[in-house]
């Protein structure tokens, strides 16, 4: 660690490590000095000017946000000086600014509004002819008011630097210099929305939200994206029991600011036309609407009948339900129905990963990890369609400490641009191919590997080997593709598998053998679609289905149950990486219950005793019960994510036969991503970039 | 002579080929002392070379007037990197045209020169950056190159001196900016000709990111002089600290419009008078821009001044690039003031607000000063606007349009007072605004 | 998409000109000249500049829409060039550019309908000292009166 420097700015001492700049020292003061360009993170500009500050010796004012500090130096931010600078920036900026904050987006929340209000002057003696340029619409979800630009380039800096997707750039010169899309008129793009929420005005705002609200008529509810399985924090903007918008402008979370399309924006599937508000039974052939008691009743009944004589019951669990739900499924299931067949649709080899390990905690890595770690092999998964905050995390760590990326995969992926090594292979060929690389990742001084769901079973312990026998410090992340299909694992969803990965006693059949087992009698089905690819062969089995819509499988039920979903109820759930975090409720919908509760009615209906039925409790039952889940209640009362360390026990079999990963892009997420008509409006861009090409 | 006549005041240091029949072959300057500067600089150790340079009081030609022996000491020698060296043929400040004429006239002069730096410097490959508009220069270089090279003067194992250098031609496609340096660079590597954060400067990461010397064409072409005579010969051409001759391109309301190579320190009244033949049509003078259109404008009553870069920035103005405008008692003011902002306005790069927003304003202003719908508080608001850009822009071309600006206002304010109350401007027209 | 073997043989020459790897430096030349041959920076010329170099369509965009000499659309096949910047706006540029403005019945950046002339009021182009002057595609024509402006697009009338 090389000396700190000192410094004082306005009068006050600082110091600071060499290389820190001026803007950021005072930071650590609590002085303030605005800036419109700076963006940490992002590669310096200097445009807006709004940052000069006086600094002795110097002739003129010189830009906070480019200057390093020095031993001894002296800087003033609150001279007259400084302060009509800003003055003058301010007024300049609104010559061509058209002023309609009472019509804008981001009114309430406009860092221009702000600077104007804090630094500026009343008046304006701009008295020419402002350009005005018609409003574009970039994408369904981009739209950009050219007028309302300052030319900050945070957004082109973002799309570029930040997720490397190049699709904005800036045209033309001067005073009529514009922000640009990559396709003429429009964009082809991650549709991300991170430049909408990185644009200090209201210049770039997004289909979804704009004219809906006033920022502060919103009440702001931090949760967990319901999507992928990276487990990014999204801050729901709810209004009247409507969702209008997903954000994540805090920082708080494992993603900082990073959202995808689905976490931004892809709520809306809570509002689609066809979401069930009422339990249906099926009676002469048709599903009808009753209330909850008669359903629940008649649920009740053919399980407790099924129950007694025997019969064959099946139980599939989600890949989005809650770990509380998941884990209180599975109680239901091997206590409350006596069977051994419970199981959900396995994305990737979580249980090999962690027999491999043979119980070291600390070979898993946390999303935290892959902006820090030296080097990553990515292995079998095209990260920025399918993990697209750690595609995010390693970008950056590439472009902030020059982290050394390997891949692995069948055709080209994003993570190329950067890559030291991208090795080509066909599916079964990766190990081969990392293997290659051991002359080159023994000379890293640590290395985090992730692999995608083509990786299994005795692959898995061959990789975790290879790793072995790098000699370095190795972590690993085995990828799963929803938000909470690591807490299905870990919760027992699996039927040779007990929380906590312990052998089950008496496993039951896979989720493969329940569809195809003529004599099953009963088959519930809680979040989850099974029948879309697959038939049921039991034709009478009597078929209970909890979901948000009337999918391929509910379709089939005798008896479905409208539940909620990620957003509307409280509980956790568990990243990929292993990491717990909150959700938190956003919303009520009419008509419908929590997973959770629908077990809790259910359980009081059969009369069975399996302890409380809310997300406290069952989580503090977890925490108890399941090895690796003893996490500290704080960090996750608080916000925070909280890593597991499971440890598989060695007699588990291993089952990589049963693992079928979804291969969704970043515009779609299984089932549910289809009722969601932002992802679906996207899909008009099938451009190369989006064929997923990591497997 | 090309283009003008030569005036008997000019001393033609590095225009003494100029009119020479076939001047821009390497046959006609080989005969005129030419590669002796650089066959001198091989028996020299590369300090000892900048040492001459520096000796010479060679400041800058593009501008700035920076020391250019001093600038190519700040290169590291030492680095592991490859180095450059650039030289800057974009000459786009108005009133300037001096850099055209080396290149048409005596391409292997700025080629000898380059060649000398990167002897200096250790450097093995160098561009001239030409702007668009001179398309015809590269043919003339691109022959000078092939002509040197065919003959051992450029390519490997120079003169079999084991030293290798390669010259390329890089075209420019018409912005002013690109003549900034960092500007410059940027655009040489194919990108919007925006500048660069500085420093660092050129010399320590310039194209490409390598150590660079980046000059401009005169400052080049006045280096083989310095080293065949020594630089103490040319420093005692000028004035202290102002070595040498410079091309300075006189033009506007003169009677013998062109380019002339006089002494640093020349009189500007007598360079008007004398070289120039006086005002036109027998006028008075009113005002002279004396070094290109980013220089603070002079008075008649303030031009009796030597033409050195020390000299100019005591009259509040600027030697610049060396393009004296020179107005006659019948020019309205704030036409100039208002022609020359457009100018700015449009070759903003947009990069920076105030640059960007306060050209636009200051030409709408203006213009709307000009055609009549100007009030007093106008006339404060132009200098106010102007000083609210002056020393806050990311390049020098924020400064560039606010000087000239805030000396067009503070010296010819009777000017802009007549223009006022609706009265039509006494000339008749200052062009609609350039669609930017 | 294809040039002439000549353009070809510039454009190797300039790929080879920069250091490894830094073929986007080739970009505005190869747009300057590729201008030159096909009338114009199009789509095509955009795609496959972007795809020489190494960037993107969008990279290239930026670059032209930047540069006041690269255009999109055609100019005509003489394209007249009045500078009315300070030195020759002092000795009649901008009344030139009128004349020429009425003679061609175009204004700014303006085609006539026969595709012959096109107009440009332009910045200074370096020839102040010789002003005003006029540059018609790359030729300079110095210390223009309006008799001689005249005559010059009489002359450039007729060519065939
Ligand atoms: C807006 C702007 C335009 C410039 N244009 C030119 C130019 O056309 N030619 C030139 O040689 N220098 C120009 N310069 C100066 C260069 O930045 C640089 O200082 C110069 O080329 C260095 O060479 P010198 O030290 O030999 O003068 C310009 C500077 C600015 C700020
Ligand atoms: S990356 Fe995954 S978790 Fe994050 S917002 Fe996108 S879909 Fe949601
Ligand atoms: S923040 Fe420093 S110039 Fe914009």
């Amino acid at each position: 660690m090389a000396e700190l420097v000192h410094l004082t700015i306005d009068g006050r001492p600082v110091e600071a490590a060499p290389g820190t700049l001026v803007i950021d020292a005072a930071k650590k003061l609590g002085i303030e000095i605005p800036a419109f360009c700076y963006y940490e993170g992002l590669s310096l500009q200097a445009a807006c000017r709004m940052c000069l500050v006086e600094v002795e010796r110097a002739p003129k004012l010189l830009t906070a946000c480019t200057l390093p500090v020095a031993e001894g130096m002296v800087v003033r931010t609150a001279t007259p000086a400084v302060a009509q600078a800003r003055k003058s920036m301010l007024e300049l900026l609104l010559t061509n600014h058209p002023l309609d904050c009472p019509v804008c987006d981001k009114g309430g929340e406009c860092e221009l509004q702000d600077m104007a209000f804090r630094y500026g002057v009343g008046e304006s003696r701009f008295a020419e002819t402002k350009v005005h340029v018609p409003e574009k619409q970039f994408s369904p979800v981009v739209f950009f008011d050219a007028p309302r630009c300052i030319l900050c380039y945070r957004c082109v800096r973002i799309c570029n630097e930040g997720l490397g997707v190049n699709a904005l750039g800036v045209v033309n010169r001067g005073a009529v210099s514009e922000i640009a899309p990559n396709r003429g008129d429009h964009l082809e793009c991650d549709e991300c929305g991170a430049c909408i929420d990185i644009c200090p005005v209201g210049a770039l705002t997004s289909g979804i939200y704009r004219y809906h609200a006033r920022p502060w008529e919103m009440e702001h509810v931090g949760t967990i994206c319901t999507f992928c399985s990276n487990g990014c924090k999204t801050t729901l903007g709810v209004r009247g029991n409507r969702i209008l918008r997903g954000n994540n402008r805090d920082r708080s979370g494992v993603n900082g600011e990073f959202l995808c399309i689905k976490g931004r924006y892809a709520f809306d599937f809570l509002h689609h036309p066809e979401r069930l508000q009422s339990p249906l039974v099926r009676s002469g052939g048709e599903l009808r609407p009753v209330s909850w008691v008669q359903a629940l009743g008649a649920v009740a009944e053919r399980f407790l009948e099924a129950r007694a004589r025997g019969g064959r019951i099946g139980v599939v669990g989600s890949n989005r339900t809650t770990n509380e739900e998941n884990y209180f499924l599975q109680k239901f299931a091997r206590q409350g129905l006596g069977t051994g067949s419970i199981d959900h649709r396995r994305t990737g080899d979580v249980p090999a990963l962690l027999s491999a390990l043979a119980g070291r905690g600390d070979a898993l890595a946390t999303v935290a990890d892959l902006y820090t770690t030296k080097a990553a092999l990515v292995v079998a998964s095209d990260l920025a369609q399918q993990h697209p905050l750690f595609a995010f995390q390693l970008r950056a760590n590439w472009r902030h400490h020059h982290a050394r990326v390997y891949t692995v995969t069948r055709g080209p992926v994003r993570e190329d641009q950067y890559s030291v090594q991208a090795l080509r292979v066909p599916p079964g060929g990766e190990l081969e191919a990392v293997e290659s690389l051991a002359p080159a990742l023994r000379k890293e001084p640590e290395l985090v590997i992730l692999f995608g769901g083509g990786i299994r079973g005795a692959a898995v312990q061959r990789l975790v080997a290879f790793g072995d026998s790098l000699g370095i410090p190795v972590k690993y992340v085995c990828l799963v593709d929803y938000s909470n299909s690591r807490g299905a694992f870990d919760m027992g969803l699996a039927p040779e598998l007990l929380p906590g990965y312990q052998p089950a006693p008496n496993p039951g059949l896979t989720l493969a053998e329940m569809l195809a087992a003529p004599d099953l009698d009963v088959l519930w089905v809680v979040g989850a679609n099974p029948l879309r690819e697959a038939s049921l062969a039991a034709e009478k089995a009597f078929v209970v289905v909890q979901d948000l819509f009337l999918t391929e499988t509910a379709a089939r039920a005798d008896v479905v149950l409208p539940a909620a979903s990620a957003y509307e109820k409280a509980g956790t759930v568990t990243n990929t990486c292993g990491e717990v975090q909150r959700l938190r409720p956003a919303l009520k919908v009419m008509g419908v219950k929590s997973d959770l509760e629908i077990f809790g009615l259910l359980a009081r209906a059969m009369r069975l005793e399996l302890g409380g039925a809310r997300p406290e409790p069952v989580f503090e039952e977890i925490r108890a019960n399941v090895p690796g889940y003893g996490v500290p209640a704080a960090v996750l009362a608080t916000g925070g994510a909280a890593q597991t360390c499971p440890a598989a026990a060695p007699e588990i079999p291993p089952r990589p036969d049963l693992v079928r990963p979804a291969s969704d892009t970043l515009f779609t997420s299984g089932t549910l991503g289809r009722y969601s008509k932002v992802l679906s409006s996207v899909l008009e861009f099938p451009g190369e970039l989006y064929k997923g090409a990591g497997e | 002579m090309p283009y003008n006549d030569p005036s008997p005041l000019e001393v033609r240091i590095l225009t003494r080929r100029f009119g020479l029949p076939d001047s821009a072959s390497l046959d006609t300057y080989l005969a005129h002392d030419g590669f002796q500067g650089f066959e001198r600089a091989l028996k020299l150790k590369p300090e000892e070379i900048i040492e001459e340079v520096k000796l010479s009081h060679l400041r800058g030609r593009g501008g700035a007037g920076f020391p250019a022996g001093l600038k190519w000491s700040f290169v590291p020698r030492s680095s592991p990197k490859p180095k450059y060296i650039v030289a800057n043929a974009d000459e786009s400040e108005p009133g300037t045209c001096k850099d055209r004429l080396l290149m048409e006239y005596d391409p292997h002069q700025l080629l000898e020169g380059m060649l000398i730096a990167a002897l200096a410097v250790d450097a093995h490959a160098g561009y001239i950056y030409i702007r668009g508009e001179y398309r015809y220069l590269i043919e003339i270089l691109d022959r000078a190159i092939e002509e040197a090279r065919a003959r051992g003067y450029l390519g490997r194992n120079i003169l079999g001196s084991g030293f290798d250098f390669e010259v390329y031609t890089h075209t420019g496609a018409g912005a002013y900016e690109c003549g900034e340096e960092s500007a410059l660079l940027e655009s040489l590597e194919g990108k919007r000709g925006v500048p660069r954060i500085r420093p660092p400067f050129p010399a320590v990461a310039g194209a490409f990111g390598c150590p660079t010397v980046l000059n401009n064409v005169e400052t080049f072409c006045a280096v083989p002089y310095i080293l065949r005579e020594g630089g103490a010969a040319f420093a005692a051409l000028g004035t202290p600290k102002n070595g040498g001759t410079r091309l300075f391109c006189l033009s506007g309301h003169v009677n013998r419009p062109g380019v002339y190579e006089l002494p640093m320190g020349f009189n500007l009244l007598r360079m008007i008078h004398e070289v120039g033949g006086g005002v036109w049509k027998g006028k008075k003078l009113k005002a002279v821009i004396p070094g290109g259109s980013s220089c603070p404008v002079l008075k008649a009553g303030e031009c009796d001044l030597p033409m050195d870069y020390d000299s100019l920035a005591r009259a509040g103005s600027m030697l610049g690039s060396g393009g004296v405008v020179v107005m006659d008692e019948d020019t309205c003011m704030v036409k100039v003031a208002l022609r020359i902002m457009r100018f700015y306005a449009h070759e903003s790069c947009g990069w920076c607000i105030p640059c960007r927003e306060g050209t636009m304003w200051l030409r709408k202003l203006l213009q709307r000063f000009h055609d009549g719908g100007g009030t007093r508080a106008d006339i404060g608001l132009i200098g106010d606007v102007a000083k609210s850009m002056l020393g806050r822009t990311f390049c020098p071309l924020g400064d560039a349009a606010a000087m000239p600006t805030i000396s067009f206002v503070e010296k010819f304010r009777e000017e802009f007072e007549a223009h006022l109350d609706g009265r039509p401007c006494p000339c008749e027209r200052a062009g609609e605004a350039v669609a930017v | 998409m294809t040039f002439s073997p000549d353009l070809e043989a510039r454009f190797a020459r300039l790929l080879e000109s920069y250091p490894p790897g830094r073929r986007r430096s080739a970009l505005i030349p190869m747009l300057m000249y590729a201008q030159d041959e096909v009338g114009a920076v199009t789509g095509e010329v955009v795609e496959e500049v972007a795809r020489r170099c190494g960037v993107t369509p969008l990279q290239v965009d930026e670059v032209v829409s930047y540069y006041s000499m690269l255009h999109r659309q055609p100019q005509g096949k003489y394209h007249v060039q009045v500078c009315t910047n300070i030195s020759c706006l002092l000795r009649g540029g901008d009344k030139l550019y009128e004349q020429a403005s009425r003679k061609l019945g175009i204004g700014h950046k303006e085609t006539t309908a026969d595709g012959r002339f096109s107009l440009e009021e332009v910045e200074c182009i370096g020839a102040c000292s010789w002003a005003p002057a006029i540059q018609v595609n790359y030729d300079f024509h110095h210390d223009m009166t309006p008799e001689k402006l005249d005559k010059l697009l009489a002359s450039l009338e007729k060519i065939q």
